[in-house]
């Protein structure tokens, strides 16, 4: 190598050799997902053995291809436990596997249109709109949309949280992480303040206690007949984010050069915004606020695979599910037979990763002013 | 890759109530390289951004080989007309190989995967900007320098018939400018670019236009143009332009007072 290194870059352009030494090109994506993959089934077996009564990882599997209609193993489990798996935490280790696939994903795809690495649906008050929005059907008993009114009302608080946040935080074009996170912080605190307000007014005194216990995210008290809609808003959200990966990545490069290479920001900006939104309330209303699985999954799994959404989306979406799936089982455990809410553990470990990725970046921007 | 022909018709752009540009016009042939210079504050920039279509003309037309850029849809004008701007990117671990496979966008539909033949443009773009040994760096943590030669080689990728750029050679030490005016100057697409250095612009481009107060102060080949008048006039500084022996372009020497 002949180029000549200009007298600012030395040690900025040794630093980078090193860093991308460590990370030897683009990391092989399809080991990653197998890995995951395979990781993801190890995780859902854990999470239908353990909890209060354990079951034998065998026996889940025995349970599990039993019911599937394969006889592989002589039933020798009670039908308790048949039950216990089956019916309790089958559904349950589905939902937090679609959560946290779906959280991550959303977190990926925020942090592209607002161009902003703390962009997150928990932080930006988006959980709290849908939070909010489901919250005023439970407490006024509408069901003008059926069964599904509870997700449609939070769609829509989740939408209308994130355009506000959204008009706060954007000045000049620009959105920096300052006005983000303290718009952010100040319409979830507002829309969570509105919606204790509401629970303690209702005179659905027994109602209220167990809608705020949902506000605090937790995957309990799910069944099969209500995992449908999570699910398919998962897939329709991974689709529809996939097919637009490319221009997810335009935008990295910034508005204007993303207009430069054919992208219509404002209309493409919009309709992500509504699909996220459609997610998010979805989620919002199966298991309530889970907080910076969105924050946490998309930088780690950045360091792994790059920054390519081709790559990030498919690898966020299997690492949100296996990390949901663990932080269940953690909220089922550490405090037994107390179950803790899963968004406690969650903000537990985002929150220090939320600091850390804030004091990261200062750092970054200090190299960066000081070359 | 083609030249297209770019016509900016008495184009006015506002800010507000503030007027950035006002009843420019100006014209590239297919294939020419023209420079855009003056001072700061001129609407250099301004006017680059109504053609790569940012900023919407209040009156008048930019039109690309006689179609208005400005009815064309978005991406259609991206497989013809590329950019380069003054914008910086957030962080988000892009190689720089990634970076300028980003350029093939407008060329793709929603599924496409890259093909070997995306691999040989992107290739070849780096080595048209002496980048080849960047590729798998991150994009974040290039010097200055090299990130705008990295963007240069992303609008490369996108294989324009007419590239817009803003002052390019900013960051750039005096070898890369000459490497990057020289592979414009190559290139067969049509080439505007704003640029700060007179000598720069009189030695590589085919025409200058001369903007001061958001209007055209004169236009024309260098040699004609760039005179201690004309640079009295518009920057307000005394000069002095000589034809240089050995390049034959005009070459401007400012006179301290």
């Amino acid at each position: 190598m002949t180029a000549p290194v200009d007298e600012t870059g030395t040690e900025q352009a040794v630093r980078g050799r090193q860093q991308s030494d460590r990370r030897t090109g683009p990391a092989n994506l399809a080991v990653t997902l197998v890995v995951l993959t395979v990781l993801l089934v190890v995780s859902a077996t854990m999470g239908l053995a353990i909890g209060s009564v354990q079951v034998p990882p065998g026996q889940v599997w025995g349970i599990l291809t039993h019911a599937l209609g394969a006889d592989w193993s002589t039933p020798d489990w009670s039908g308790a436990r048949e039950t216990i798996v089956l019916d309790i935490r089958a559904p349950r280790v589905l939902l937090g596997a679609v959560a946290g696939a779906g959280l991550a994903v959303v977190g990926t795809a925020l942090q592209a249109l607002i161009r902003n690495p703390l962009a997150e649906p928990y932080l930006l008050g988006v959980s709290s709109g849908a939070s909010l929005g489901a919250v005023v059907v439970i407490v006024l008993g509408v069901t003008w949309f059926g069964p599904v009114s509870l997700s449609v009302a939070a769609f829509a608080g989740a939408l209308g949280a994130l355009l506000l946040v959204y008009a706060t935080a954007r000045t000049g074009g620009r959105i920096t992480s300052t006005r983000l996170v303290l718009s952010g912080v100040a319409i979830a605190a507002v829309l969570t303040a509105v919606l204790h307000l509401l629970l303690l007014t209702t005179d659905r005194g027994n109602e209220a206690r167990a809608v705020l216990a949902w506000t605090l995210g937790g995957l309990g008290g799910v069944s099969w007949s209500t995992l449908w809609l999570p699910s398919a808003a998962l897939l329709l959200g991974i689709g529809i984010l996939m097919a637009q990966a490319r221009n997810l990545n335009l935008l990295l490069a910034g508005e204007e050069a993303a207009t430069t290479m054919g992208l219509d920001v404002a209309r493409f900006r919009a309709r992500m915004f509504v699909l996220l939104s459609l997610v998010t309330g979805i989620l919002v209303a199966a298991c309530g606020p889970i907080g910076f699985v969105g924050l946490m999954l998309p930088h780690i799994v950045r360091l792994a695979v790059g920054g390519d959404h081709r790559r990030v989306l498919p690898t966020a979406a299997l690492g949100g599910a296996v990390f949901l799936i663990w932080a269940d089982i953690a909220a089922r455990v550490v405090a037994a037979p107390t179950e803790i809410p899963v968004g406690v553990l969650t903000a537990l470990c985002g929150g220090p990763f939320f600091l850390w990725l804030m004091r990261r970046d200062a750092r970054r921007a200090t190299d960066r002013g000081g070359s | 890759m083609t030249a297209a022909e770019l016509d900016i018709d008495g184009v006015t752009l506002t800010a507000g109530a503030h007027r950035l540009v006002e009843d420019v016009s100006l014209t590239a042939r297919p294939g020419e390289l023209i420079g855009l210079v003056g001072p700061n504050g001129s609407g250099k920039s301004s006017l680059l951004r109504a053609v790569y279509r940012v900023l919407r003309p209040a009156t008048g037309q930019v039109s690309v080989d006689g179609a208005d850029a400005w009815s064309l849809p978005v991406r259609r004008l991206a497989r013809t007309v590329a950019a380069v701007v003054q914008e910086s990117s957030a962080e988000f671990d892009l190689t720089v190989r990634e970076v300028v496979a980003m350029g093939r966008t407008p060329h793709k539909r929603l599924l496409d995967g890259d093909t070997s033949e995306d691999a040989d443009l992107i290739r070849s773009a780096l080595a048209a900007v002496d980048a080849t040994d960047l590729a798998r760096r991150p994009f974040d943590q290039l010097s200055g320098g090299e990130r705008q030669r990295v963007l240069i080689a992303r609008a490369l990728a996108q294989q324009p018939s007419l590239l817009v750029l803003d002052e390019p050679t900013n960051h750039l030490d005096i070898r890369h400018q000459l490497e990057v005016l020289g592979a414009l100057r190559r290139l067969p697409a049509t080439v505007l670019v704003a640029l700060h250095d007179l000598n720069l612009a009189a030695y590589y481009c085919d025409r200058l236009y001369v903007l001061c107060d958001g209007k055209v102060s004169a236009s024309g080949p260098p040699a004609d143009i760039l005179t201690p008048h004309l640079l009295a006039e518009v920057y307000g500084v005394l000069s002095e332009v000589t034809i240089h022996p050995r390049t034959g372009a005009p070459q401007v020497t400012f006179l301290p007072q």
